[in-house]
C-alpha cells in the first residue's frame, strides 16, 4: 500500500460542506475547531472552483519539523498524527502549515489556547485503537474499523477521494481522461512534494 | 534525636517524596498501534481480518472503489 491521501476534484465540488459536517458529527469536533472547511477560489467570478482543505498528511510535514516538544508522528501508511499528551499549544505547527490544518479550541489546558487539534485522516490518536479515551482526544478510529475517512465517504459528488494513495490517483486520472479538462489538484504538489501535480499539461509547441 | 524519632522522619520523608512519583516523560509518541490490528468495538466493518495487513489493505481498496469510483458502478 502507498501512502494515505486525500484529493479534491475541483471540477465535481459544490461547496455543500458535506465533508465538514460529516467531519465535526464523526468526531464530535468542539465548537470553533473545523478539521476541514471548504475553500472557494474566485468567489463569485464566473468558473470559480470550491476544494475541501485539511491536513493533507504530507510526504515532508512542516508541522512535524518545528514541533519542539516533538508530538508528531507518522504511520506506516503516512498519516501523520500527534499526542495531545505531549502538545503545549505553543501554536508553531499553524504558523508552519501551508493549509492552515492545525486548530486550537479557545478554551482548554491553557486558557487562552488549547492543545491542538486536527485532521487525523479518521485514524485517531496514539491511544489504543476504538478506545474511549481515543475517541475523546482524536475523534473516531475509522481506518482500524476498516472504513475510509467520513468526509470522503459523505461526498455527495465524490469529489473528495481518500485512501491509498495509489487507488485515488487512478480514479482521479480516470476522470480527467474521460473529461479532458480539470487536472489541477491544489495542493497535491505542496503537500506531495511533486513539481508535476496541478500544473496545466504542456501546450504543444506551434510547429512552424 | 532518638533513634524512633529519626526513623519515623524517615518513613515520612519517604512518603512526602512518593507523592513526587509521576509518569516518565518522554518526547514524541512511536508506540501507536498499527491501523490493520483492527478495534474491539461493535463498529468494525466486516469482510476483513483484523491483524492481517493484506486483509485491511483489500478492504480498503475495495471500499474506495466501490465507494468513490463511479465510474465502475455503471455495468
Amino acid at each position: 500500500m502507498a501512502r494515505m491521501k486525500f484529493i479534491c476534484d475541483a471540477e465535481r465540488c459544490i461547496e455543500c460542506n458535506g465533508c465538514v459536517t460529516a467531519c465535526k458529527n464523526e468526531h464530535e469536533v468542539p465548537w470553533g475547531v473545523n478539521r476541514r472547511r471548504v475553500v472557494t477560489l474566485n468567489d463569485g467570478v464566473p468558473g470559480e472552483k470550491s476544494i475541501s482543505v485539511a491536513c493533507m498528511h504530507c510526504s515532508d510535514a512542516p508541522c512535524m519539523a518545528v514541533c519542539p516538544v516533538n508530538c508528531f508522528y507518522k504511520t506506516d501508511e503516512g498519516v501523520v498524527l500527534h499526542d495531545k499528551d505531549t502538545c503545549i499549544g505553543c501554536g508553531y505547527c499553524s504558523y508552519a502549515c501551508p493549509f492552515g490544518a492545525p486548530q486550537f479550541p479557545s478554551q482548554g489546558t491553557f486558557g487562552v489556547r488549547g492543545k491542538m487539534d486536527k485532521c487525523t485522516f479518521c485514524a485517531g490518536g496514539p491511544e489504543a485503537n476504538g478506545s474511549q479515551a481515543e475517541f475523546e482526544k482524536y475523534g473516531r478510529n475509522r481506518l482500524a474499523e476498516g472504513k475510509l475517512p467520513a468526509c470522503a465517504e459523505m461526498c455527495s459528488t465524490k469529489a473528495l477521494l481518500a485512501g491509498d494513495g495509489d487507488v485515488v490517483a487512478d480514479i482521479f486520472r480516470n476522470r480527467v481522461v474521460k473529461r479532458n479538462k480539470g487536472a489541477e489538484v491544489w495542493g497535491w504538489g505542496t503537500a506531495s512534494g511533486s513539481s508535476q501535480a496541478g500544473q496545466k499539461p504542456q501546450a504543444k509547441e506551434a510547429k512552424i | 534525636m532518638n533513634k524512633n524519632t529519626f526513623y519515623l522522619l524517615i518513613a515520612l520523608s519517604a512518603m512526602a517524596l512518593s507523592a513526587c512519583g509521576e509518569k516518565a516523560q518522554m518526547l514524541g509518541t512511536k508506540n501507536d498501534a498499527t491501523a490493520y490490528s483492527g478495534v474491539t468495538n461493535a463498529f468494525i466493518e466486516k469482510g476483513w481480518q483484523a491483524g492481517d495487513k493484506t486483509s485491511w489493505e483489500r478492504q480498503l481498496n475495495a471500499r474506495a472503489q466501490y465507494g468513490q469510483n463511479d465510474h465502475t458502478r455503471s455495468p
